[in-house]
């Protein structure tokens, strides 16, 4: 398990990612931000649909998670309570599966620069080396 | 419209299991409108099934469709050109869809991938209401357009029960009493005389009690 490296794609909106337009990759590592974790830019989290997060999860992810716009004060109004609506559903079919709810994550940061887009990332970082690679890549079989 | 709702993915995977190449079948009829077995769901219920598959160790090959309806036997006969690309049918339609498939395709195996729960409306997005009961002998002009069949917990045919409270229903705080609703809008319309008339003890026969029920229209026949 020590050797695992794990693969978490993270889903941005516009807004919350603006730091990483600003950086880029080597910036953002400079962070703090783990390698570990791919971005992906969305114009809105409301835009993400339940069968794009899963495609993450079929193409190979061990964890996933979604970064929107403070619940109460997102860009397009409702489209962060959408995503985590969303990822909520995902959660419970997870677990329907036998397969850790965690696994997937929804977070509401503020937009710009600010030190918790690269905490959150950490965190599923840790939470995903601990949780081990997912299977639902079907490699434990 | 029917209103259903996806079964929960385990017991779907579960019951196809013995199946390597699965036809996930949606209907752009009631299940879509309510969000239970369209395009989308077709979609979402296809990539949980391959995930499901593959953590058990059994990957599966899914085909992903949609016909309009799966009530007429003329989209029913539309599965052809699927032929030979899977092995079982995963049907996202209500169990009339299901029921269809299995009458009109006596060799394919055919699985429900959602429970068929009642026929109602949306309340608000992402809510719905059960209406009507589909009894077969509709009393709603007697009751102000609202139905005691299907919304009273008791199906009581002559006002409320005993155990109404605040408008609410006993059973279901949380559901207001449709004997009280009926009594306030007949009220509101200058009808209320109406409640006066007793309801007699109701025949069932028509609600489907009696075995499976069948409409024939011979203006419509051929």
């Amino acid at each position: 398990m020590s050797d695992f490296t794990p693969n978490i794609q993270a889903f941005c909106c516009h807004y919350t990612s603006q730091q990483t337009c600003v950086e880029g990759k080597a910036g953002l590592q400079a962070d703090g931000f783990p390698a570990t974790v791919t971005l992906n830019r969305a114009v809105c989290t409301g835009k993400l649909q339940v069968s794009s997060l899963l495609k993450a999860f079929e193409d190979g992810a061990d964890g996933v998670y979604v970064v929107g716009c403070p619940e109460d004060k997102c860009h397009n109004l409702m489209g962060s309570q959408r995503a985590a609506k969303r990822v909520a559903a995902i959660k419970k079919a997870l677990a329907e599966l036998g397969v850790e709810p965690e696994r997937i994550e929804m977070f509401h940061l503020e937009r710009g620069f600010h030190p918790e887009l690269v905490a959150v990332a950490r965190e599923m970082d840790k939470r995903i080396r601990a949780l081990g690679p997912s299977p639902l890549k079907g490699e434990s079989k | 419209m029917i209103v259903a709702e996806r079964k929960p993915i385990d017991e779907i995977v579960r019951m196809t299991m013995s199946h390597d190449r699965i036809l996930v079948l949606g209907c752009r009829g009631c299940v879509s409108v309510c969000s239970a077995g369209g395009e989308r769901e077709v979609e979402i219920l296809a990539s949980l099934l391959r995930l499901g598959r593959r953590k058990e160790g059994k990957p599966v090959t899914v085909v992903e469709a949609t016909l309009v309806r799966q009530c007429d036997r003329e989209y029913i006969d539309g599965i052809d050109k699927w032929d030979g690309q899977y092995d079982a049918i995963l049907s996202m339609a209500c169990g009339v869809g299901v029921n269809f498939i299995a009458n009109l395709r006596p060799t394919d195996m055919v699985y429900p991938a959602v429970n068929t729960s009642f026929f109602g409306g949306s309340a608000e997005q992402g809510v719905w209401s059960e209406q009507c009961a589909g009894c077969g002998n509709c009393i709603l002009h007697l009751t102000g357009g609202l139905c005691p069949v299907a919304r009273c917990a008791k199906s009581l045919m002559n006002g409320p029960c005993g155990g109404s409270q605040g408008g609410r229903c006993e059973i279901h705080p949380e559901v207001p009493c449709i004997w009280q609703a009926i009594h306030d809008r007949l009220e509101r319309t200058g009808r209320k005389e109406q409640l006066l008339a007793i309801s007699p003890i109701r025949d069932w026969s028509s609600a489907g009690h009696g075995g499976p029920r069948k409409i024939v229209r011979d203006d419509l026949t051929v």
